[in-house]
């Protein structure tokens, strides 16, 4: 295969990554690690590289439209980013250590996990009782709806560090955004609004990832003939979800999609055990 | 009291609306580079054959150093050009912070400014930290 065509069929792959990606609300790192690794057969740890890529361009790419309309809050970006840069940059350090399969499985893992949590019930209560921890860190906050502004207040923030410090070093480790865990510890935990919870963690995989990427990018895993195909193919998959989103009920699509990350998920725990990376 | 409520909460506005300029012109301004990069890449290299992608080599130091991908920018190199692009492309949420940083300070919000510094400090110990190992 020459380069022209590598890289055009890796355009195409990394354009339907960006658009599953934002369609599901997994980020189009996470289906960039499958398509390289199974699909091209490329190295895990050049997969990873590309993949943190793929997930601050998104998360720098949406961020920006989210915060326009005043609901990412940002004091509780800023707080919790303590946590996710730590966990990623303890991540990116254990992944020296890592043997490439284990990677591969836990890296399946996530994905089922993340797939499932795609699916749940969303969290739309605003809390009016807030724990005294959240008003000290003036975290307590309101997000516009369509009834006005609406108040909300948060509990369990010890809870909801400690799974973000995790969300980051998974991040770091695996090179993907972790966007299901970090929804996890602020909608299920914190009980914050989901609306409020992944704007608010789309907008800080940018930083989680550039925490890890600095040091993949010195450990040479970051290719640019890799990495110029999948940033231009992620972003232009994200930008046409963006905008398919407004138009179409994703919940059908939603299944979709989840049940075909599914079956990636397991191909990538199975390839991991047949120590096929 | 009220009012000068009323003017902090419009300066917040502006902050936000400055951070997430700052995020959207950082990916665009990453991705023309890389654009323009892999361009040049392809003109120049696409008949050849795909490297061994299967084989983690890793990148040399033209690719993996401030200096090696600046020295590879200024000389034309594609590879150079395109690593210039991904470099920006991961400063851009740094310098959100950086950009955070100044705006708690101007609203004299001593907490997050200590807390923005936390986050900044992290994030530059892992970048000159001699993390490579």
């Amino acid at each position: 295969m020459s380069i022209l065509t590598f890289t055009i069929i890796l355009i195409l792959g990394a354009y339907l990554a960006g658009l599953v990606g934002s369609l599901t609300g997994l980020g189009g790192g996470v289906v960039v690690i499958p398509l390289l690794t199974l699909v091209f057969h490329v190295d895990i740890r050049y997969a990873i590289g590309a993949a943190l890529l793929a997930s601050i361009a998104n998360s720098s790419g949406a961020a920006s439209a989210y915060i326009k309309e005043g609901i990412t809050n940002i004091r509780l970006g800023m707080f919790l980013e303590i946590a996710t840069t730590v966990g990623a940059v303890t991540g990116a350090l254990i992944a020296v250590y890592t043997p490439t399969n284990t990677i591969a499985i836990l890296f399946g893992a996530v994905l089922l996990f993340s797939a499932a949590m795609t699916l749940r019930k969303k969290n739309q209560e605003a809390l009016t009782e807030g724990s005294k921890w959240s008003a000290t860190l003036k975290l307590d906050n309101s997000y516009p709806t369509p009834n006005g502004l609406v108040k909300y207040k948060l509990k369990n923030i010890g809870g909801g560090f400690s799974i973000m410090t995790l969300a980051g070093v998974m991040s770091g480790l695996l090179g993907i955004g972790s966007g299901a865990l970090k929804v996890l510890a602020m909608d299920t935990t914190m009980k914050i609004p989901f609306k409020v919870s992944t704007t608010t963690s789309n907008f800080m995989i940018g930083v989680t990832a550039a925490a890890s990427a600095v040091v993949y990018l010195q450990r040479g895993y970051m290719d640019p003939g890799i990495a110029f195909p999948v940033v231009l193919g992620v972003l232009g998959g994200a930008f046409t979800g963006a905008k398919l989103l407004t138009k179409i009920n994703p919940t059908t699509l939603r299944w979709i999609f989840c049940i075909a990350i599914t079956f990636v998920a397991i191909e990538m725990i199975y390839n991991g055990l047949q120590h096929n990376f | 009291m009220k009012n000068n409520k009323h003017t902090a909460s419009l300066e917040e506005k502006d902050v936000e609306k400055t951070v997430g300029m700052l995020l959207r012109a950082g990916v665009i301004i990453a991705s023309i580079i890389v654009l323009i990069g892999g361009s040049l890449y392809l003109f120049n290299f696409g008949g050849l054959p795909r490297p061994d992608y299967h084989l983690f080599k890793g990148e040399g130091s033209s690719l993996i150093t401030f200096d090696g991908i600046f020295m590879g920018l200024f000389s034309g190199k594609p590879t150079g050009v395109i690593q210039f692009g991904v470099l920006l492309l991961i400063l851009t949420p740094i310098l959100r912070i950086l950009f955070s940083l100044v705006a708690f300070a101007v609203e004299r919000d001593r907490l997050y400014v200590f807390i923005t510094l936390i986050v900044l400090s992290i994030i530059l110990a892992s970048t000159f930290g001699g993390l490579k190992i």
